[in-house]
C-alpha cells in the first residue's frame, strides 16, 4: 500500500478501502491468468524450459507485497521473488509482458534470454531476481537491508522462501546475519507442504516454521496463507516494525502447492483427496466469495477484473510470441565489464586457434 | 493470529552502536607518507585504508576484523577510524557474509570481504560461483566485490590454514583472480581490484606478509597496478619461467643460480593476475626463448600450468624447442610436519633442476 490515505471511502477490512480490496483481487487474478496463459504457450511449444506455477498460493505473494512501499524509481521496498510469487512481481511493477518475454527467452526480455522464469532483477521496481540455490537470496537480501540500515534509507526487504529453503545453511546464515545486525528484513516462508516431492515432515521436526525464529532471536507469526487479508496484515505489521528499527520478522504462510514442482512433475506422490481439499480453499475463490458476501464488491465487478486480466495476458502473450530470440553471438558478451570472452576459434571466418585468449 | 514474542528485548547491541572516530590513522598505514619502507601486509593495509578514505562506498566485512583487527592485524585500528558501520565484524558464516556483500554491491557499495584464511572460502563457493560471478551476465548488474585473504603454505599451518584456492575459481567465468608477490604490486593491484566493477578473488601469501627482505618504499602518490597484466621480473633469453606469488621469489633464486653456475639466461614473468591471463606477455617471451617452465605453489593436477601450456600450444607451438614443463606442489592436502610440508612444497632446488633439464633439452 503506497499511501494508506489514498483509500477511497470507508475502511472495509484490514484498514483497507474498496479500491485496495479490488486491487488485491485484481493481482491475484492477474497472476493466475498469466500462468494459465503460460501453460497454453507451453502446449503450443513456445515455452522451452520448465514452467513453475503459484496456483493456489496467489494470496501469499499478493497479500505480502501489497504491504510494501512500492515504487518504480529505485527508492521503495524490495522483494526477493520466487516462482511461487508471480502476483508479488506484478504488484511491484513487473509486467505480464516482461514475464512472458522472460519465459520465452526473447531478446526483448529482462535478461535478454540469459536466464529463465522469474529469475530477473529490476532494482528500480524493487525486484531481486533469484538464482536456483534459493538460500542465497536470503543472504543477498540480508546485505541489501544492511545497506538500507547503514545508509539511513527507510526501506525494507522481503525475501520469500519455500519450506525447502529453510533447511539450507545459506538461509540460516543469511537470516542470522540479518538478525544480528537488526536489518529491516521480513522473511516469509511459504509453507506449501512439498519441496519438489519432499514433504515437510522430512524437512523439519518442527510443527511450524515459526519455531525456527527463537534460534535467531527474532519475532515470528504464522498465518493462513490462503487468506490474502491475513497475509497482508501480518506483513504490514512486520514491515512497520522493520522500518521502525525493530529488526527481522519471520512469517510462516501456510498454503498448498496444487500442482507439481514444475510442469514435468506429475505429483504422483500426493493423494488426490489432498489436492481436492485445497482446491476448495482456493485463495481467489475464497476472497471473491467473501467480498460479495460482505458487500465489498459486486460479482460483476470481479468478473470484469477476471476478464481484463485474461485479455491483457492474451494480448501480451501474442506480442511476446512475435518477438525475436537473442542473437547467438551475444553469448560471449557481458561476462565481464569491458572484456569480451573469446569466440570458439572453429567459428571464426578463417579458423585459427591463435586468437583463443579470453 | 498472534505474535510469538520469542525475541529478546531490543536493547542496543554492538551491531547498533554508532560509529565513533577515535583515532586519526592506525600507525601501520602511515609508513609510506613518512617515507618508510613497508611490508607486504602494510602495503595491503594502506591500500584498504586509502580506498576507504577515497571512496565512501568501500566498506569491509569479515570475521574478527574490527576490534581485534583481523587474524593477521591487517585492519588493526580501522574500526576506530571508520566505525562499526564500515568495519563489520560478522558471525562465522563465510557464505552468509559473502552473500550479504553481494547484496550491498547491488545497492551501489563496494564491499571488501576478508576471509580469515582463504581455506575458509569453500563454504562461500556457492554464492561466489552461482551468484556473484553470474550477476552481470544474468542482467542483475555489476558485482564490484573483492574477496581477499591469506593463502599459501610454508608456515606449518596444516591442511586448513595453508591452501591456495585460485584453481577452485579459475574455472568460473565472470571472476577475476589476483595474486601479488611484492608490496608495490599488492597495494596497486588491491586498489585496482577495489575500483574494478567485476568480482575479484585476491590472494595474499601469508609467507610474504612480514618478510623483511621484501620491504620497500612505495610512491607517496596514489597509484594502481592494472589487472590482467604480467610483470617482467627478470629479463632473459634462454628459458621463460612463468610464475606468481611466493614462487616468484624462489624462481628468482633459481634463475640466479642458473646464471651464475650454468650461464643460462632465464626470463621470469610474474603473472600477478591469474584471471584473465596475460597471454600476450607469455607468448611474447616464449617466442623469444623457445622454452617454458611454469612454477606454482598450488598442487599439480588442475593447476594453472596446464592451462598455460595449452594456450602456448595453441598460439606459439612452432616457437617451442622443448616440451613445456612445470614445478608444482604434490597432489596432496598440505601436511603439518616440517619434513612433510617442505617435501610437499616446490623448493628452489626443484626449480633449478627443472631449468637445467630444460636448458639441456
Amino acid at each position: 500500500m503506497n499511501d494508506p490515505a489514498r483509500a477511497d471511502g470507508p475502511r472495509l477490512a484490514a484498514d483497507l478501502g474498496k479500491s485496495d480490496l479490488l486491487e488485491l483481487y485484481e493481482y491475484m487474478a492477474l497472476a493466475r491468468a498469466a500462468e494459465d496463459r503460460l501453460e497454453i504457450m507451453l502446449k503450443q511449444g513456445h515455452v522451452k524450459g520448465g514452467l513453475y506455477r503459484s496456483l493456489g498460493q496467489e494470496a501469499v505473494g499478493v497479500g505480502s507485497a501489497f504491504a510494501l512501499d512500492r515504487r518504480v524509481d529505485g527508492t521503495g521496498d524490495m522483494i526477493a521473488q520466487t516462482v511461487r510469487t508471480t502476483g508479488a512481481i506484478f504488484l511491484m511493477g513487473g509486467t505480464p509482458l516482461q514475464y512472458f518475454r522472460q519465459y520465452l527467452a526473447r531478446s526483448t526480455g529482462p535478461t535478454r534470454g540469459r536466464e529463465a522464469n522469474v529469475h530477473w532483477c529490476d532494482f528500480r521496481k524493487g525486484l531481486l531476481g533469484p538464482v536456483s540455490p534459493l538460500g542465497t537470496m536470503t543472504q543477498v537480501m540480508a546485505g541489501i537491508t544492511l545497506v538500507f540500515k547503514q545508509t539511513g534509507q527507510p526501506r525494507v526487504g522481503l525475501a520469500y522462501a519455500g519450506d525447502g529453503q529453510t533447511s539450507t545453511g545459506a538461509w540460516h546464515e543469511g537470516l542470522n546475519f540479518a538478525a544480528v545486525r537488526r536489518c529491516p528484513f521480513v522473511a516469509i516462508v511459504q509453507s506449501n507442504k512439498y519441496a519438489f516431492s519432499t514433504p515437510i515432515r522430512l524437512q523439519t521436526r518442527l510443527a511450524s516454521f515459526t519455531g525456527k525464529a527463537a534460534g535467531y532471536g527474532i519475532e515470528s507469526r504464522s498465518v493462513d496463507g490462503n487468506d490474502v487479508l491475513e497475509v497482508f496484515e501480518a506483513t504490514r505489521d512486520a514491515v512497520a516494525r522493520a522500518r521502525d528499527g525493530g529488526g527481522v520478522t519471520l512469517i510462516e504462510a501456510r498454503t498448498y502447492r496444487r500442482l507439481g514442482h514444475a510442469q514435468h512433475d506429475a505429483q504422483e506422490y500426493v493423494p488426490r483427496e489432498e489436492i481436492e481439499e485445497w482446491e476448495r480453499k482456493d485463495p481467489i475463490g475464497r476472497f471473491r466469495e467473501r467480498m460479495v458476501r460482505e458487500g465489498w464488491a459486486l460479482e460483476s465487478e470481479l468478473d470484469a477484473l477476471d476478464v481484463a486480466a485474461r485479455e491483457r495476458c492474451e494480448k501480451d502473450a501474442e506480442r511476446a510470441i512475435q518477438e525475436p530470440a537473442p542473437d547467438a553471438e551475444e553469448a560471449v558478451q557481458r561476462v565481464y565489464e569491458g572484456l569480451i570472452t573469446s569466440v570458439p576459434w572453429t567459428r571464426l571466418p578463417e579458423p585459427t586457434p591463435r586468437g583463443a585468449a579470453i | 493470529m498472534s505474535f510469538n514474542f520469542s525475541a529478546p528485548a531490543t536493547e542496543d547491541t554492538e551491531a547498533d552502536s554508532a560509529p565513533v572516530v577515535t583515532i586519526d590513522k592506525p600507525e601501520h598505514v602511515t609508513k609510506t607518507e613518512r617515507g618508510e619502507p613497508v611490508t607486504f601486509l602494510e602495503a595491503i593495509a594502506e591500500a584498504l585504508f586509502e580506498e576507504m578514505v577515497r571512496d565512501g562506498h568501500v566498506f569491509l566485512l569479515g570475521e574478527d576484523i574490527g576490534v581485534y583487527g583481523g587474524a593477521f592485524k591487517v585492519t588493526k585500528g580501522f574500526i576506530d577510524h571508520f566505525g562499526s558501520e564500515r568495519i563489520i565484524d560478522t558471525p562465522i558464516s563465510e557464505a552468509g557474509f559473502t552473500g550479504a556483500a553481494a547484496g550491498a554491491a547491488h545497492m551501489g557499495l563496494r564491499p571488501v570481504v576478508e576471509m580469515q584464511f582463504m581455506d575458509f572460502i569453500s563454504p562461500a563457493y556457492d554464492v561466489i560461483t552461482n551468484y556473484i560471478a553470474t550477476s552481470l551476465y544474468r542482467g542483475s548488474g555489476p558485482m564490484p566485490v573483492v574477496i581477499r585473504g591469506p593463502v599459501g603454505g610454508g608456515n606449518r599451518g596444516g591442511p586448513f590454514h595453508s591452501q591456495n584456492v585460485e584453481m577452485a575459481f579459475f574455472h568460473t567465468p565472470g571472476l577475476k583472480i589476483v595474486y601479488p608477490s611484492t608490496p608495490y604490486d599488492a597495494k596497486g593491484l588491491l586498489k585496482a581490484a577495489i575500483r574494478d566493477d567485476d568480482p575479484v578473488i585476491f590472494e595474499e601469501h601469508k609467507g610474504l606478509y612480514r618478510a623483511p627482505q621484501l620491504r620497500e618504499v612505495l610512491p607517496t602518490e596514489d597509484y594502481v597496478v592494472p589487472l590482467g597484466k604480467a610483470r617482467q621480473v627478470r629479463e632473459g633469453s634462454d628459458i621463460t619461467l612463468v610464475t606468481y606469488g611466493m614462487m616468484v621469489h624462489r624462481s628468482v633464486e633459481a634463475a640466479s643460480t642458473l646464471q651464475g653456475e650454468d650461464g643460462v639466461s632465464v626470463e621470469i614473468l610474474d603473472l600477478r593476475t591469474l584471471l584473465p591471463l596475460d597471454d600476450e606477455a607469455i607468448m611474447d617471451s616464449v617466442r623469444r626463448t623457445g622454452r617454458l617452465l611454469v612454477v606454482h605453489e598450488d598442487t599439480r593436477t588442475g593447476g594453472i600450468a596446464g592451462e598455460i601450456a595449452m594456450r602456448v600450444n595453441e598460439q606459439a607451438f612452432e616457437f617451442l624447442d622443448a616440451p613445456i614443463l612445470r614445478v608444482a606442489a604434490i597432489d596432496a592436502p598440505v601436511p603439518y610436519a616440517g619434513t612433510l610440508e617442505d617435501y610437499f612444497l616446490p623448493q628452489t632446488h626443484d626449480v633449478v633442476t627443472a631449468l637445467r633439464y630444460l636448458a639441456r633439452y
